[in-house]
């Protein structure tokens, strides 16, 4: 009997609602041993939603799963584990404090006479360390890991429980381009040992380097599945966009005179909790008009260098905004100054339980124009709230609603187009689009080149090289706290990137 | 009508709740609980001279209340209501008998008095928390303890009543008395316990600093991010919620005992978080709250006579409206205070 | 040998904080912030009282006051589990619960009255150290909850850092979801643990009435419970270290009770100062030792 004819899983006809939006709608998807299988769709398509309900982190509404060939009713994490399913998720799910070797065997710890046994342990997971040529500092904290590190731990993690079936939820996302191409390799060695390996993605490169077959989602509902080699990338995006893209228009032709400078950074030092540098004798200049990429892996000291500009990090160095000196400023005397921070995370921008209105005014609230001798003027806080919804497309109720009720899309926009909406002299915008789909990212790339056009200086860091190539005017790689590499976009091309963002250049 | 249907629902749910499980017990413990809340009933509403006791007993619980409801805005916990109570009594207390002044200028000084007192007592958790991240729920706690014991002490040594054994005050001059309103009792403090539901409702809605108050308590990180000092909030909302309580102590001191003496509250301060919990942290919700608070406490003491239902029933009640009325916290009126040991940083990536 | 009856004291003062810091530490660690150990305690002492009123064993007492503590702590886990009530909240809840609970049956059993007649406490244990003279003294002949506390920080250490069930409660405190995908049962884990942490201020209450006092006097814990709280912070939510500071508090403790009324250095300090000693020194170390970075990660968080 050939264990290649009976698939490895098969969901059949799974649907999944949440109120207000079904994200599975009679799904059906399957894998088979031996191969990698790329699922993959737009933000929203429901990719991680099955594969959660295959996981057994959430109950489906209907439909059927069999693994290889009998059906099974997964209710838990630990039944899948039990079948031989192991999932990396795409948030790591670690615990900081422990170490890499407590991390992997929790929940199936080896025991003697009731002590945990840490020698059967180590001796297994060296084992598995050597069969898949992975390396990691068993003892080590994971908190004080680098991120492929961590990701090798969750890996080892399914390993350890004996996982014949993957499931991986976009990996390469936090890996520079060399480190996804040894993980690559690493789940091409699994499969070929009879592993299923489901890869989910929306790179569609890696898509296509990497996997056997690819199922596509959109909107929920299974559109196709194929055989890698016989498509293409355009092919798989008209399959998962299923309408025209909106073009983002072209970027400004870059000015040649000289353009005075709106951001000078001179050897800005960021002391980390460690107490070794987070960003390291930093420096470089924005000039009016100018989009200036930081490039890099998540943890290179990005958060740390942006959180500096804005007065939420404790720094040393200079940093002039036209002729302003920074340093010394409380961030709200630096919003006064003319900069406005989009955060990475959402959580610094907006409160969630607080009206769309109050969110408007957030960062300038105590400004004339809604205040005066320390009174809020209400109907200037809504007339603002109005406009700002209007221009930047919020799809809302009303401007009282909590913020909470938006979507992560409105969400952003709203934080956007508070930011742009005053016209800033300098922007420091961290993951703008993360979680947006392309329509959204597109329109959210166009306001910013516009902002620029009237002369707005832009910071912009992202961890998705292809925002960094398609927005900037220069390209700076940081690395492990400093900067490695300056490029002009034009002479920039991925692999001179990537082998900077791991310092190997 | 409805929105005001809708908001009461919860506060109204929680009290039914909470006096159906006081039933319980008082059934098991033998006693029967429609004459015991008859009484309780009877005793605070029903009469004259009832009702006037009632609201005396609202004034120091709405004030005190807003005392809370202020704190937990900011996402703070005031548990040391009392004691910035007792710290501020004392004060006004002081003002009111070593200094002399015409009533004009000696009722506003008293009052002045009191306000700083407590606003001492709840600068001190501010700072802690500010400065070292002492959480406010322990550090109140301890200052209860040690305002009670310090109170104490002040009252058999310095600021003792000579002429008599009792550990209290000397008697306020008749010029820092509150003045009364009706033969019962009921005195000014109900026109400063309406001042403070007004300024309240002002303060939070409509001034800049209770906007940046509210921020604070609803979404910390981006109010720092926004350009608003955290630290420096937190330091106001106690200091502002310390002043409160401490004029609590004061209206009680000068418009009831006319002196401080020790233990002179009956638990307003803790009274006051049931109070600020049920009236949702809001201004008119508080106050409707204290009024029941009010009345509860008022008819306990008719109800533990005319019947052997002890009157430490109504602590039961609150303490079952807090989880009810507690539950619905995500409700946009409600802070949530953070827990002791300070929020840490997720490491690794998240989303 | 006087200085020798001070460490007596210390270990006498300390024993309930001990055991209330043992069951702030399992439920903190479980990631469920507990300040309702004051009123577990409360309970525990008034139940343990009355066990021992209506059947003159000391002993039932304790299994009634470890029965009523773990109860609340089972309330507790539900309010903040199951209906996701904020941990501070419903801590502060039940201790107004158990305050007015307790002193509400304290007036009807005892009709009125503001403190319970004695009953039979807890003899202490010899543990026939005889022959060795200063450790004899000391910890030779203590109350048997002492004994058994000291049991219990060995144990609880052992437990925690040892053991597959201590490695899951943590991660169950550190990273809930994490410990979700490894197959964890957080939620029951919760259950248990802050359940547990109830039945050890049940304990330590039942020590205060049965142990220390013989009778139930109303409000008896007077803030022990946020002292122990105080001493699972200074000691980083580790058994040892929470035990040590709980001896240090207690140190303090009975250094007031011995110094009330003498003069230090020719200064007399007024009785109440030193009953306000442990106040302060609690917020003392908690100003001095911030446990920010320490607490379990997920303790408080909804999850």
């Amino acid at each position: 009997m050939k264990r290649v004819d009976i698939p490895a899983i098969e969901m059949l006809h799974i649907t999944k609602r949440f109120p207000g939006v079904i994200a599975n709608d009679q799904v059906s998807f399957s894998a088979r041993w031996g191969e990698i299988h790329a699922l993959i769709g737009e933000n929203g398509a429901g990719k991680t939603t099955l594969m959660n309900v295959l996981y057994g982190l959430l109950p489906a509404d209907s439909g059927e799963i069999k693994i290889f060939g009998r059906a099974v009713n997964i209710t838990s994490a630990g039944e899948a584990i039990g079948l031989g399913i192991g999932m990396v998720h795409q948030h790591f799910m670690l615990v900081p404090a422990f170490t890499a070797l407590e991390n992997i065997i929790l929940g199936a710890e080896p025991v003697r006479l009731g002590w945990t046994d840490y020698r059967v342990a180590r001796t297994r997971i060296r084992g598995l360390c050597a069969r898949f040529q992975l390396e990691v500092d068993l003892n080590a904290r994971v908190a004080d890991l680098s991120v492929s590190s961590q990701q090798k731990v969750e890996i080892l993690k399914a390993l350890y429980r004996d996982a014949r079936i993957l499931i991986l939820d976009e990996p390469a996302s936090v890996l520079a381009p060399q480190e996804a191409e040894n993980l690559f390799s690493m789940l091409r060695r699994m499969a070929g040992e009879g592993m299923c390996i489901i890869l989910i993605s929306h790179k569609l490169n890696e898509v296509m380097t990497y996997s056997g077959r690819v199922t596509v989602l959109r909107q929920g509902k299974t559109i196709e599945c194929v055989k890698t080699a016989s498509t293409s990338p355009e092919e798989l995006t008209r399959l998962m966009v299923g309408s025209d893209v909106i073009e983002s228009s072209p970027k400004a032709q870059a000015a040649t005179t000289l353009s005075p400078s709106v951001l000078t950074v001179d050897d800005l030092t960021v002391i980390g909790e460690s107490g070794l540098p987070a960003v390291d004798l930093v420096s470089f200049e924005i000039g009016r008009g100018k989009i200036v990429g930081i490039a890099g892996v998540d943890g290179n000291g990005q958060r740390e260098l942006a959180e500096a500009l804005i007065g939420l990090q404790e720094a040393t160095g200079s940093a002039i905004l036209g002729r302003l000196q920074l340093f010394g400023l409380t961030t709200r005397e630096r919003l006064d100054a003319g900069i406005e921070y989009i955060p990475e995370d959402r959580r610094f921008a907006l409160i969630p339980d607080a009206c769309i209105e109050d969110n408007a005014i957030l960062g300038r609230h105590w400004g004339k124009g809604f205040a005066r001798l320390g009174v809020l003027n209400p109907a200037a806080v809504r007339s603002h709230a109005d406009t700002l919804i209007r221009k930047y497309n919020v799809r809302t109720g009303r401007p009282e609603m909590p913020v909470r009720y938006l979507s992560g899309g409105n969400q952003q926009k709203l934080v956007l187009g508070r930011a742009l909406g005053r016209r800033p002299k300098l922007l420091i915008a961290c993951q703008p689009t993360r979680g947006l789909d392309v329509n959204a990212t597109a329109e959210i790339h166009n306001h910013i080149r516009t902002e620029c056009a009237r002369g707005a200086g832009v910071l912009l860091i992202s961890y998705d090289l292809d925002e960094i190539l398609a927005l900037s005017d220069r390209i700076m790689v940081m690395f492990q706290g400093g900067i490695a590499g300056v490029l002009r976009t034009q002479e920039a091309d991925r692999e001179s990137i990537g082998a900077l963002m791991v310092g190997a250049a | 009508m409805r929105r005001i249907l809708a908001i009461a629902a919860n506060p109204l749910a929680a009290l039914g709740l909470a006096f159906g499980v006081a039933s319980i017990v008082i059934v098991i413990s033998g006693e029967n609980p429609l004459s015991s809340f008859g009484a309780m009933f009877a005793g605070a509403l029903g009469s004259g001279p009832a009702l006037s006791e009632t609201l005396i007993k609202t004034i120091p619980l709405a004030i005190s209340g807003l005392a809370v409801a202020l704190g937990l805005r900011a996402g703070l916990f005031n548990i040391g209501v009392e004691g910035q109570l007792l710290v501020g009594g004392l004060a006004a207390a002081y003002a009111g008998y070593a200094i002399e002044l015409p009533a004009v200028a000696h009722i506003p000084v008293c009052i002045a008095a009191g306000v700083i007192g407590g606003m001492i007592w709840g600068y001190l958790p501010g700072i802690l928390k500010a400065g070292r991240g002492v959480h406010e729920v322990i550090s109140t706690i301890m200052l209860n303890y040690i305002a009670f014991y310090l109170t104490h002490y002040l009252v058999t040594h310095q600021l003792k009543d000579v002429h008599t054994m009792a550990p209290q005050t000397p008697a306020i001059h008749p010029t820092a008395v509150l003045p009364q309103i009706s033969q019962s009792g009921l005195h000014w403090g109900i026109l400063i316990a309406g001042l403070c539901v007004l300024w309240f409702a002002f303060f939070l809605s409509r001034s800049v600093k209770g906007f940046e108050l509210k921020a604070v308590g609803q979404g910390p990180d981006a109010a720092r991010a926004s350009g608003i000092s955290v630290p420096g909030m937190i330091v106001l909302a106690m200091v502002l919620s310390g002043g409160l309580a401490g004029l609590a102590g004061s209206v009680e001191v000068l418009g009831v005992h006319h002196k401080f003496y020790d233990q002179f509250s009956p638990g307003y301060g803790f009274d006051s978080i049931a109070v600020a919990i049920l009236g949702g942290n809001t201004a008119i919700g508080t106050a409707l709250s204290a009024l029941l608070f009010g009345a509860l406490r008022n008819g306990a003491i008719g109800m533990q006579l005319a019947t052997n239902t002890p009157k430490e029933i109504v602590t039961l009640i609150q303490a079952i409206v807090i989880v009810f009325a507690g539950m619905r916290l995500l409700g946009r009126t409600q802070a949530v205070p953070s827990p002791p040991e300070g929020e840490g940083r997720g490491g690794g990536p998240h989303g | 040998m006087a200085d020798l009856e001070l460490i007596r004291s210390t270990l006498r003062l300390a024993t309930p904080l001990i055991l209330a810091a043992m069951g702030g530490i399992l439920s903190e660690r479980s990631g469920v912030v507990n300040i309702a150990l004051e009123g577990m305690m409360l309970a525990g002492a008034f139940f343990g009282m009355l066990g021992s009123y209506w059947t003159g064993n000391p002993w039932i007492g304790v299994t009634l006051g470890m029965a009523a503590g773990g109860l609340l702590g089972l309330i507790h886990a539900a309010l903040t589990q199951r209906t996701k009530l904020n941990h501070i909240v419903s801590g502060v809840a039940l201790n107004i619960f158990a305050l007015g609970l307790t002193t509400y049956l304290l007036r009807r059993v005892f009709t009125h009255a503001g403190s319970s007649p004695p009953v039979n406490g807890l003899q202490n244990w010899s543990l026939g150290l005889g022959r060795i003279p200063v450790v004899d003294q000391v910890i030779g002949d203590q109350n048997p909850l002492f004994y058994l506390a000291v049991v219990i920080v060995i144990g609880l250490g052992f437990m925690l850092f040892r053991t597959p069930i201590g490695l899951r409660l943590r991660s169950a405190g550190e990273n809930p979801e994490a410990a979700r995908s490894a197959g964890i049962r957080v939620g029951m884990a919760r259950y248990l643990a802050v359940t547990a942490s109830g039945v050890l201020g049940g304990l330590a209450g039942a020590y205060l009435s049965l142990g220390q006092l013989n009778m139930f006097a109303e409000g008896m814990s007077g803030g022990r419970g946020f002292i122990a709280l105080a001493a699972v912070i200074f000691g980083k939510w580790n058994p040892y270290g929470a035990a040590g500071a709980a001896l240090f508090f207690g140190f303090f403790d009975a250094l007031q009770m011995r110094l009330q009324g003498q003069a230090i250095l020719g200064i007399t300090i007024p009785s109440e100062f030193m009953l306000m000693l442990p106040y302060v020194l609690t917020i003392i170390a908690l100003a001095g030792f911030v446990g920010k970075a320490v607490a379990p990660a997920a303790l408080g968080k909804e999850d």
